[in-house]
């Protein structure tokens, strides 16, 4: 039941077969050493966190109210990010795939800027369009007496800004690859244009909306530049994990350490168990 | 050659946190350069964030007093600056914003010599321009309704705020706590809060963006500046004058030109 067939029925897939070819007899050096190098570069600093890791005080470094809250305000916010990513990010990815519109290219490239742009970078253009003293902030202010920066609605915000362009374009890819002749046949049987997206459209590429909603969670919940610019750093409210290392890093070296032993935990705890299942199948 | 040289440590500044201790064997290769009495070569300075402006303006006073010589300076937060020295990076002076970040360095035998105290900085309100909420002491921003951030205990300019709130018998639940005093700073600039608690030195290089003030229970905070020649210094010769030129009176004056006060 965990193979990507769960959804065969769906419509054709061809990537079944071909991830089960491999190489026949052994693999050639020219590839072999570079993997192997390549392997060796991604593991060894995690490796080496685990062989620094101070084992015998981690009990009580990991016991303290701070690391919890900091843990429970990452899992949360990295949550609610990834909601608020599917909840617009699929119809954008949707826009994107299925509707034609002068400047196309331009919006795609717009949605997936977060994605190149330094996180801080992000933070700091937060801040000046939903600060305060920003663009829309002011009025958010005046209006509503609603200030985003220091909350913890503004760290789920700075996390679904870098976040959302790994759901819109798993997303995406997924709709481009999807057959469109399954809509239009329902259309012809008198579904409106929504209705086909809901019944048909949507559970043909739940598979993608799954792999991009798993990599969106991933991202929000390391997410780090744009937090620490956009919300700032009180324990309980707006201090997530990474900001707790970082901070732990300039006075405890050991806690830090202790710190990024768990965010590594849960976060390969989480790709592992939902990888074959979700991501193979986009 | 020099060039190569200088080009390689500016490099190695760049990941200089990060940096193990594999750097060593460069030393020698720029202090062996100039032969006469002259100074020449790169010389790398690890000083801390608060002194930016000031030392931008001693270094380029240095190498017009010195031809030939270039002074690298990486900015940064105290204690990621010790972090990097400790782990081998190449550099030759290191000015800290505290004698316990200093001690980290000292503690791994990195220093050459003992450190000496060359400036000492004092905290300050930073408000809004104009100061609209009209903050006249420490206790005014422990009101409610006034967006106040600090820094965070675990920078200097964190732990000397509340040094100075302990001793003014204060309580005070800022909005966040910031990473380091620049950022702080920042947010009042950006207007996102409405009060920071900083160096006077970064009031001062604010301008005109912040309205600054002074508090009497600063003077129970107040930040010791220590500066010293690293021990592995790639180049010995010119950090021991660039320390010189940041003691002498030239030096102080731009210091305090910048909110420092003399030791």
């Amino acid at each position: 039941m965990t193979t990507p067939h769960r959804t065969g029925a769906a419509g054709p897939r061809t990537d079944g077969p071909r991830r089960r070819r491999q190489v026949r007899g052994g693999a050639p050096l020219p590839l072999l050493v570079p993997a192997l190098v390549g392997l060796a570069f991604l593991v060894l600093p995690l490796v080496a966190l685990l062989i620094r890791a101070p084992w015998a005080s981690m009990p009580e470094l990991l016991t303290s109210t701070e690391v919890w809250q900091a843990l429970r305000l990452s899992l949360i916010c990295a949550t609610a990010a990834t909601v608020v990513s599917m909840v617009i990010g699929v119809p954008l990815a949707w826009l994107l795939a299925r509707v034609e519109f002068p400047g196309r290219g331009l919006v795609r490239a717009l949605v997936t800027l977060p994605l190149v742009l330094p996180p801080v970078v992000g933070g700091v253009a937060l801040l000046m369009a939903l600060g305060r003293n920003g663009v829309v902030g002011q009025w958010l202010d005046s209006w509503f007496g609603i200030t985003l920066p220091f909350t913890t609605t503004g760290v789920i915000l700075a996390e679904a800004f870098v976040a959302m362009p790994f759901l819109v374009i798993s997303v995406e890819g997924t709709l481009r690859a999807a057959d469109p002749r399954y809509e239009e046949a329902a259309a012809t049987l008198g579904a409106s244009r929504f209705t086909a997206f809901r019944r048909v459209t949507l559970p043909l590429i739940a598979p993608g909306i799954a792999a991009g909603a798993v990599l969106a969670w991933a991202r929000a919940l390391g997410e780090f530049g744009a937090t620490i610019t956009f919300a700032g750093n009180f324990p309980g409210r707006t201090q997530t994990m990474p900001l707790a290392v970082y901070l732990a890093l300039q006075s405890d070296p050991e806690a830090a350490v202790a710190l990024s032993l768990v965010l590594l935990a849960v976060s390969v705890a989480v790709l592992a168990g939902l990888r074959d299942r979700w991501m193979t199948a986009s | 050659m020099l060039q190569v040289t200088g080009a390689g440590a500016a490099a190695l500044l760049a990941l200089s946190a990060c940096s193990s201790s594999g750097s060593d064997s460069q030393s020698g290769a720029s202090s062996s350069g100039g032969g006469s009495g002259g100074l020449s070569g790169t010389v790398n300075v690890f000083a801390a964030a608060s002194l930016t402006e000031s030392f931008t303006e001693l270094g380029e006073e240095f190498e017009k007093q010195h031809p030939g010589t270039e002074v690298v300076f990486n900015f940064g937060g105290s204690d990621s600056l010790a972090a990097g020295i400790t782990s081998g990076a190449p550099a030759d002076v290191f000015a800290s914003a505290s004698p316990g970040t200093m001690k980290v360095v000292t503690d791994a035998d990195a220093a050459a010599g003992t450190p000496v105290t060359f400036v000492r900085n004092r905290l300050e309100i930073a408000t809004l321009p104009g100061n609209p909420d009209r903050v006249a002491s420490l206790k005014d921003l422990t009101g409610d309704g006034l967006k106040v951030v600090l820094c965070d205990k675990a920078v200097p300019c964190g732990a000397a705020a509340h040094k100075a709130l302990t001793a003014a018998g204060l309580e005070l639940t800022p909005v966040s706590y910031e990473e380091d005093v620049k950022s702080a700073l920042n947010k009042v600039v950006l207007k996102e809060a409405d009060a920071a608690v900083v160096y006077r030195t970064d009031v001062e290089a604010a301008g005109d963006k912040v309205a600054g003030v002074e508090f009497p229970e600063s003077a129970k905070a107040v930040n010791d500046y220590p500066i010293t020649l690293l021990k592995d210094a790639p180049n010995a010769d010119v950090g021991e004058a660039f320390i010189e030129l940041v003691r002498s009176a030239e030096g102080r004056k731009v210091l305090t030109g910048a909110g420092f006060t003399a030791p």
